[in-house]
């Protein structure tokens, strides 16, 4: 409770006390570049509309993980194995793959029930120990970033900054591809090849990430930086970088709160701070949006009729 | 376990069943299983037809920081998942007309920061009770140990209020379902029934979430629906055929369950699956079949809401 107390009043006391200790240190390390990948790759999520690929891998990693538990491998092997193939399905099936599709959902929560089977066999499989099975399927489902041993960090910070410098190097053919398919495809773009690198992009990040957030959450990190960024700005470039800076933001502040008050798991701090800057962002805009919108029908006596504003109602 | 040996035995009799229904929590469990099943299947029905699976995964989600919030709060986790849901029902209802009409990747958004945020609202709360590991899969990937007498009358009581309301609005939504335009052109309210629906759904993916956990709803809630929908194109038959695979996998799935050492939750979506599967691959058989046949080279209607057509 000295340490909390201390920590508010005397900043810099308290900050090189936080990162006296090993393993915030790694956690800080690791989880920068983490949050880093996360938010450059989420923006292209979001921007893509396919969020719903970051729901789906979440389902993809955590059978990944368990299922190379299960069989003894390394969780990482399992992890990495099945994000990649996973984005190579996703970027096979393309635009097909949207939200509602019933078929993609019931295939995914199939793979879902699939990991509930390898956490129980992998549990079982340690008997007397069954409190370390079921650990360590929770760390999976929802980060244990404190947990990360000094190696694991640097192992980590090197894939996430690995993705970092892919996707800085094919990132503006990406963006364009990703804008306009049909007249970056007609300029010579490479638009397939293109969708697929950033699909193993995505899901080499959704390894690392879930290794920090857990798999359940990642799409929190993907998602809120980005779309937080996306609603500030329309420039692409200006909003990816917006939207890496909201989420390595995120990540130190998560982990701070997380280190004053031990009793909050690091993944909510990092989510709670995530899910916070895109609330921010979104009333913020929604008032401006409301004041222009007031102050221009005031001045300009036509407005827009509603069958022109309002699109269509529900889903497409 | 409550066998001996894990495992489904040999020389299965009807004295395993006998034996399986002298536990009084397994009887339970298959009442439980019964109600859900059906509430999954009548609404799950309506939600396949209304393309919103996403907003059902997303408000299932909702209810495990429900439950554990409950949990944590020392109230019963069953208000817990109920509250949770009809929340996130209303949230979802109301939001994503209240913006100011952007992108629709911006909807997407909202929705995945909403689901982690959810997801990671459990989390900490699981965290500030202290944590039973074992409670904290039950919650996310079901159980049917420990129903008590009290969880299936209330189970009961919010199935006959969700029927009762599904059969008052049903046609009505069947029409602003299939047809929307028509629907607001002849006076229908379409905006309370969706509305109306979206609470519904939410109190299904609460009753859901008991059995098969807040992860694998989407199971119970979708395939069965999915696969009738794939047998038969018209209202009626798909949506008695919904009812009655959603028992069958229930059923199945409790009793296989029973018989195993693995969650119950990995049953339901497997075998949901596997119904869902063999649902799409007769169908694209007769399909095939009846495009060789000249008597039907009329082109045929291959999704289930264009197929289907109701008088108002």
């Amino acid at each position: 409770m000295t340490g909390t107390l201390g920590a508010i009043l005397y900043p810099w006391v308290g900050l090189s006390h936080m990162l006296g200790h090993p393993f915030l240190r790694s956690a800080f390390g690791a989880g920068t570049c983490i949050a880093l990948a996360s938010g450059l790759v989420g923006y292209l999520v979001v921007l893509r509309g396919q969020v719903f690929s970051g729901d789906a891998l979440s389902h993809v990693a955590f059978t990944g993980a368990l299922a190379a538990l299960a069989f003894g491998l390394d969780l990482r092997a399992g992890l990495y194995g099945a994000c990649i193939v996973f984005g190579i399905l996703m970027a096979a099936l393309g635009r097909r793959a949207s939200a509602d599709d019933t078929v993609i959902g019931s295939v995914f929560a199939w793979i879902l029930g699939l990991g509930a089977l390898f956490l129980s066999v992998f549990t079982t499989a340690q008997s007397g120990t069954g409190a370390v099975g079921s650990a360590s399927g929770i760390n999976v489902l929802f980060g244990s970033i404190l947990g990360l041993s000094t190696s694991e960090a640097w192992s980590d910070s090197i894939v996430a900054l690995v993705v970092v410098g892919a996707f800085v190097a094919i990132g503006r053919p990406l963006l364009f591809a990703s804008l306009d398919d049909a007249v970056a495809g007609a300029r010579g773009v490479p638009v397939r090849a293109l969708g697929y690198g950033f699909f193993v992009l995505l899901g080499i990040t959704a390894g690392v990430a879930t290794q920090a957030v857990g798999a359940l959450l990642l799409l929190g990190l993907l998602a809120a930086p980005a779309g937080a960024s996306q609603r500030l700005t329309a420039s692409p470039f200006a909003a990816m970088w917006l939207s890496a800076g909201f989420a390595v933001f995120s990540m130190w502040a998560g982990l701070t709160v997380a280190y004053l008050a031990p009793r909050v798991p690091p993944s909510f701090g990092i989510l709670a701070v995530a899910s916070g800057v895109y609330l921010v962002a979104f009333v913020a805009t929604a008032t401006v949006d409301r004041l222009r919108a007031r102050w221009s029908s005031s001045k300009s006596p036509a407005p827009l009729s509603p069958a022109v504003t309002g699109g269509a109602p529900g889903g497409s | 376990m409550p066998t001996d040996t894990p495992g489904i035995p040999a020389d299965l009799t009807m004295a395993h069943f006998h034996h399986m229904f002298s536990f009084h929590f397994m009887v339970n469990a298959f009442r439980a299983g019964t109600i859900v099943a059906v509430v999954a299947g009548a609404v799950g029905w309506f939600m396949v037809l209304r393309r919103q699976s996403f907003a059902g995964h997303t408000l299932a989600v909702v209810s495990f920081p429900g439950a554990a919030g409950a949990i944590w709060l020392g109230v019963s986790a069953t208000l817990g998942y109920f509250v949770g849901s009809i929340l996130a029902a209303l949230v979802i209802a109301l939001v994503p007309r209240s913006s100011s009409g952007r992108t629709r990747s911006q909807e997407s958004a909202v929705i995945g920061t909403v689901q982690a945020f959810a997801l990671a609202s459990g989390v900490l709360f699981v965290s500030l009770y202290g944590g039973f590991l074992d409670s904290l899969t039950g919650l996310l990937f079901g159980t049917f140990l420990g129903i008590s007498d009290g969880q299936v009358v209330v189970l009961g009581v919010v199935a006959v209020v969700v029927l009762a309301a599904l059969a008052a609005m049903g046609r009505p939504l069947l029409f602003a379902t299939i047809d929307q335009d028509v629907a607001v052109a002849r006076r229908v309210p379409v905006r309370v029934l969706s509305v109306a629906f979206l609470v519904l759904l939410g109190c299904t993916a609460a009753e859901v979430s008991q059995i098969t956990g807040a992860l694998l709803v989407f199971a119970l809630l979708v395939m069965p629906a999915a696969a009738a929908q794939q047998i038969s194109p018209r209202p009626g038959v798909s949506f008695a055929l919904t009812l009655v695979l959603a028992l069958a996998i229930t059923w199945t799935s409790l009793a296989v369950a029973y018989f195993s050492v693995y969650p119950v939750g990995f049953y339901v979506s497997t075998i949901g699956f596997g119904v869902y599967v063999l649902a799409a691959a007769g169908r694209a058989l007769a399909d095939r079949v009846g495009s060789r046949s000249p008597r039907r080279s009329a082109p045929t209607a291959p999704t289930a809401p264009t197929a289907l057509a109701v008088q108002p």
